[in-house]
């Protein structure tokens, strides 16, 4: 649930990007940071390992604008995908608002998608949250591997394994690339707000 | 448990008028309450700093968790202070209520006895509120 502030008439939204470790969540943020560092007030913070992974999260807080007289802050997280750091991604998943879930279109990376999901909507469960009512957007990262000979699960794969049940909006994308990272994001923004329309009224 | 609370305009101004009293008169820098989720609830400082609030309270809700979780190691629920000492500025964590932490960032001037007492003060007022 977003923080409403009826005082300073703001709204802070929270959104996550989650998936499986080494999936592109980091680079997706990254992406936006460069893109849109005219409207990034603030820097954005990391907290890595050694190896290059997320240790902690990655948060970009920006201002969206308005609606109905508040001022939308978005903020957001990545969660460190490793399957050792659960502890760290529930306590990412604390408040929010919408997610993104970046799988890696990767085939050998199957099992890893769906495990990951499936991690998804038992950490919710704890929040007592339910995935299906949260809003949601499916993110086929890597596509642009195929280029290079490596192999990569269709999308109608993809979304038979991780989507046939919520069919939620999804784009197939290149976190490196930027391709769909921003239509990503807007539509995860759309998405989210829309559900704050009414509690704004 | 995923629980944020509702404040309304009246709730925040009362808020904001004990942290005024209490801490900025005290010569304390920068106060930010928020929630765990790292929700920025109320923010005022001196006029003297100009920090990233939102980034600082989103690395706090980290922080307190990552803390929590230590407590647990040695047997403890969770730790419900915390303090971190720079060469010019320094951090008090304190939770004021299920959910709710308040952020003090203050510098040399301020004693750091006089701080936790002013702030165990302050949020003895703040629970009255929320």
């Amino acid at each position: 649930m977003a923080l409403i502030n009826p005082k300073k008439r703001e709204v802070q939204v929270k959104i996550v990007y989650y998936g499986p470790g080494r999936g592109g969540k980091t680079t997706n943020l990254e992406y936006i940071n460069r893109k849109f560092k005219k409207r990034i007030l603030s820097e954005m913070v990391t907290v890595k390992t050694y190896g290059d992974r997320t240790l902690f999260f990655d948060f970009l807080p920006f201002d969206m604008g308005e609606i109905k007289g508040h001022s939308i802050k978005i903020q957001l997280y990545t969660v460190p995908g490793q399957v050792k750091y659960n502890a760290t991604r529930r306590l990412v998943l604390r408040g929010v608002d919408g997610i993104v879930f970046v799988a890696d279109s990767m085939d050998l990376r199957r099992e890893m998608n769906i495990r990951s999901l499936q991690n998804l909507k038992e950490n919710l469960e704890s929040f007592n949250k339910n995935m299906l009512n949260l809003p949601l957007v499916m993110q086929y990262n890597k596509r642009d591997l195929s280029e290079e000979g490596i192999p990569i699960l269709p999308v109608e794969t993809l979304q038979k394994d991780l989507n046939s049940h919520l069919k939620a909006p999804y784009f197939p994308a290149s976190a490196v690339s930027g391709e769909n990272v921003t239509a990503t994001m807007k539509k995860i923004i759309a998405l989210t707000v829309s559900s704050l329309r009414k509690k704004l009224e | 448990m995923d629980f944020t609370i509702d404040f309304t305009k009246e709730q925040i101004e009362a808020i904001e008028n004990v942290l005024e009293e209490e801490l900025i008169e005290l010569g304390v820098q920068s106060i930010i309450l928020m929630d765990l989720a790292g929700n920025v609830i109320v923010n005022l400082d001196s006029g003297e700093t100009n920090h990233d609030v939102f980034s600082l309270a989103a690395l706090a809700a980290g922080n307190y968790g990552a803390v929590s979780a230590m407590a647990n190691i040695i047997g403890e629920q969770e730790f419900s202070l915390l303090f971190h000492k720079g060469e010019e500025e320094s951090i008090h964590f304190s939770k004021v209520v299920e959910d709710l932490l308040l952020l003090t960032i203050f510098n040399k001037n301020v004693s750091l006895g006089f701080l936790r007492l002013k702030v165990a003060e302050a949020i003895k007022r703040i629970q009255l509120l929320v």
